[in-house]
């Protein structure tokens, strides 16, 4: 007999657990016992919410009660106040960052309030590692219906109905890439999800996997239908430790409960997964090279064709498709390939999730549909940008992507849309950057990322990025010439047409975009050298101006060296010889006065 | 384990619905116990177990239990309010195991207002 009342879930991601879950949780259940609520009250850890700026956070059901910034020593209080005596604690309650109001209820939130969940509707409301959690939202039953009721034609038209593209990033339409695949001779073929994502500042397929891990096997087991595959892999990077214990555990459910393996809810169809562990290498997330590395090979791309849904891993029709693109699955196939192409634009159909990071307020995951202005994802689901600074410019689609300035930030969330002003829709990371961001620094850091991750096969990326990389590097120490921007740009252009895969191909994409909008800040450089963000340590004098000093000893709190000489109502003074350059100084300044 | 059917799938879905229940949906009726100090002085407590005992017996997933604080009358403690779907809330007062009993099982599963325990219409 269930005689629960309430239920607290509390957020059990990578996020929440960094920030101390683990601690809250024990001792929510000490103390619920201790007031004797422990029979009326559950405690049920759910996957990642997606609010991680505020985390561990939690809500209490089905009052709706959204808490923050949990920690284990306010545990007592809570559950006396709240849940003993029925008054929730204000302190705990979400404040807004602008207008320090307090909300509530979660559904209150702007952040969650311009959210459309699809990909992500489990999230936060099951528990990850029950699957009867994930069955009572209707879990399996698209695999039911796939399996019994339709034939492989079917859900491929129903897949292509959807207008579903890839959202790994390229946007393949993802019913166009199953038809290949099915119509593909061979007895062997196989369904790959790829879970390496790499990007600097993408994590949603990883909070996918620990939220909803059954929706990805649902996904896949859907997909071997369609194309008649008996075998799948997962490809996940190892530094994704509680993405994989989680599937682990999804897996093995669903092989009791005999959605894997032999005679698939006795329809005669077969077929299993599992998982394979990366080694967390960039280049690895291109799909050749993810085979490769499958088979046991050093994970290098090939020429491409033939395309994997010929000849993909051992050479046997093979589709890969990544973990958000086969959470969406199970959905379509239930509720119709109409149902999902009602919302969004034209070409981009559906819901896309994002991670949010950077300068703004609300770090987090969000899912909007597609079709809504980055405006809107910055500043309403975002929050705006912190410390009143002043947006910069917001960065799409990790490595491969480009920067946004503000002129364009009524651009729509849509694959073509956000091509055409230099950027990629991408995984799905969003960098959002503040006036403190040197844009020439911001591309220094990403070739410096993709000239780590080069597999090295073709020389183009091998040599391109590294000469791209040093050219940056000539021009953020002040050493840059002019002739440097025609160099950066031809080099950039022949990078990108002769490199073998994608990595190469779209590696010079962050050097262009900041050529087209921040040219004239690589002038500042090269010219005035200097850096206007103020971030590139040689253009910097480590000089305080007496003029704009307020005599607030800010700096001199700030600086980890004591490099900084500062008495009451005076104006500080750096000592060059302790200074170690580090930047803090400039970044606690607010007045602007170090030079 | 034997293989599912759908068959099997459907019932473990409902059976888990009912687990899950309280996560996605707000209740049809609202009862709120009131449990301020004074209220879990007069025993508010018991009669929260009471409620909670009943809703699972009656195998009832539309009925949301909701505990807050002291209403400002508490020599009429333990209050408890009822308020169904588009009806006026109900308040009693001075409730007792057995007297939320019969509450329940007349007012909320009935719709009969007991009004003998009655305080006031809200």
């Amino acid at each position: 007999m269930n005689k629960i009342r309430t239920e607290l879930l509390l957020c059990g991601g990578t996020g929440c657990h960094s920030t101390g879950s683990i601690k809250v949780r024990d001792a929510l259940k000490n103390e619920l016992d201790k007031q004797g609520l422990g029979k009326e009250i559950k405690i049920v850890e759910t996957g990642c919410n997606g609010f991680c700026a505020v985390g561990p956070v939690m809500l209490v059901q089905p009052e709706g009660i959204f808490y923050q910034k949990l920690a284990e020593k306010d545990v007592p209080e809570l559950v006396e106040e709240h849940f003993l005596k029925g008054r929730p604690v204000k302190r705990l309650f979400y404040k807004e960052s602008a207008s320090k109001e307090m909300i509530p209820q979660m559904h209150d939130i702007p952040f969650f309030a311009h959210q459309e969940l699809r990909t992500m509707r489990n999230k936060g409301i099951i528990d990850p590692e029950v699957i009867d959690d994930y069955i009572a939202r209707d879990g399996y039953f698209g695999a039911a219906k796939a399996l019994t009721e339709m034939t492989p034609q079917q859900i491929i038209e129903e897949m292509k109905i959807s207008g579903l593209r890839g959202r790994g990033g390229a946007g393949f339409p993802t019913g166009m890439k199953w038809d290949f695949a099915s119509k593909s001779p061979g007895n062997v073929k196989y369904v790959l999800c790829n879970a390496d994502e790499g990007d600097p500042g993408a994590f949603m397929d990883r909070s996918i996997l620990e939220a909803d891990p059954h929706a990805v096997l649902e996904g896949m087991i859907i997909a071997a239908k369609a194309i008649n595959a008996t075998k799948g892999y997962i490809y996940a990077r190892t530094e994704y430790p509680l993405a994989i214990k989680r599937l682990e555990i999804a897996i093995a459910q669903a092989k009791e409960y005999g959605f894997l393996g032999d005679d698939i809810l006795g329809t005669g169809f077969s077929f299993d997964i599992e998982i394979y562990q990366g080694a967390g290498a960039f280049v690895c997330g291109e799909e050749t090279a993810l085979m490769r590395s499958i088979e046991g090979k050093r994970g290098m791309p090939r020429p491409r064709p033939p395309f994997p849904a010929h000849k993909g891993l051992w050479e046997k029709p093979t589709i890969l498709n990544n973990v958000e693109t086969l959470a969406n699955v199970a959905q379509i196939i239930l509720k119709g390939g109409k149902w999902y192409s009602s919302i969004g634009t034209e070409t981009s159909k559906g819901t896309k999730v994002f991670a949010i990071s950077g300068d703004v307020n609300n770090i987090g995951l969000v899912e909007v549909p597609m079709g809504t202005p980055l405006r809107t994802l910055i500043y309403d689901v975002g929050g705006g940008i912190p410390d009143k600074k002043k947006f910069k410019a917001v960065q799409l689609g990790g490595p491969s992507g480009g920067c946004i300035p503000e002129y364009l930030l009524d651009t729509l969330v849509d694959y073509e849309e956000i091509a055409k002003v230099g950027a990629i829709m991408g995984s799905g990371g969003v960098i959002v950057m503040d006036e403190s961001t040197c844009m020439v620094d911001m591309a220094r850091f990403f070739m410096d990322f993709i000239q780590d991750e080069s597999c090295g096969k073709c020389t183009p990326c091998r040599e391109g990025t590294k000469r791209l990389l040093e050219l940056l590097e000539k021009i953020c120490d002040g050493r840059g010439e002019l002739e440097d921007i025609d160099i950066l740009e031809e080099l950039s252009v022949t990078i990108k047409e002769a490199s073998l895969c994608g990595l190469g191909q779209t590696a010079p994409n962050p050097v262009l975009s900041t050529l087209r909008y921040f040219k004239d800040e690589y002038y500042a450089h090269i010219i005035d050298k200097k850096c206007p963000a103020k971030r590139c340590v040689a253009l910097l004098k480590f000089e305080v101006d007496p003029d704009k000093c307020k005599k607030c000893g800010l700096c001199f709190k700030a600086c980890p060296t004591e490099a900084i000489v500062w008495k009451k109502k005076e104006v500080a003074y750096i000592n060059k010889e302790k200074c170690v350059e580090c930047l803090t100084c400039f970044s606690k300044c607010k007045f602007d006065a170090i030079n | 384990m034997a293989k599912l059917s759908i068959q099997d799938l459907k019932k473990i879905k409902e059976n888990a619905a009912k687990g899950i229940s309280l996560r996605q949906e707000q209740g049809r009726i609202k009862v709120t116990v009131h449990m301020g100090t004074c209220g879990i002085a007069a025993g508010a407590r018991e009669v929260m177990s009471t409620l909670v005992e009943e809703i699972a017996q009656a195998d009832r997933q539309d009925i949301q239990v909701v505990a807050s604080s002291c209403m400002g009358m508490c020599s009429s403690e333990p209050n408890v309010t009822v308020q169904v779907e588009a009806e006026e809330p109900i308040i009693y007062q001075k409730m007792t195991a057995n007297k939320m009993r019969q509450v329940f099982k007349r007012h909320i599963l009935l719709g009969e207002v007991q009004t003998d325990f009655a305080l006031a219409k809200m």
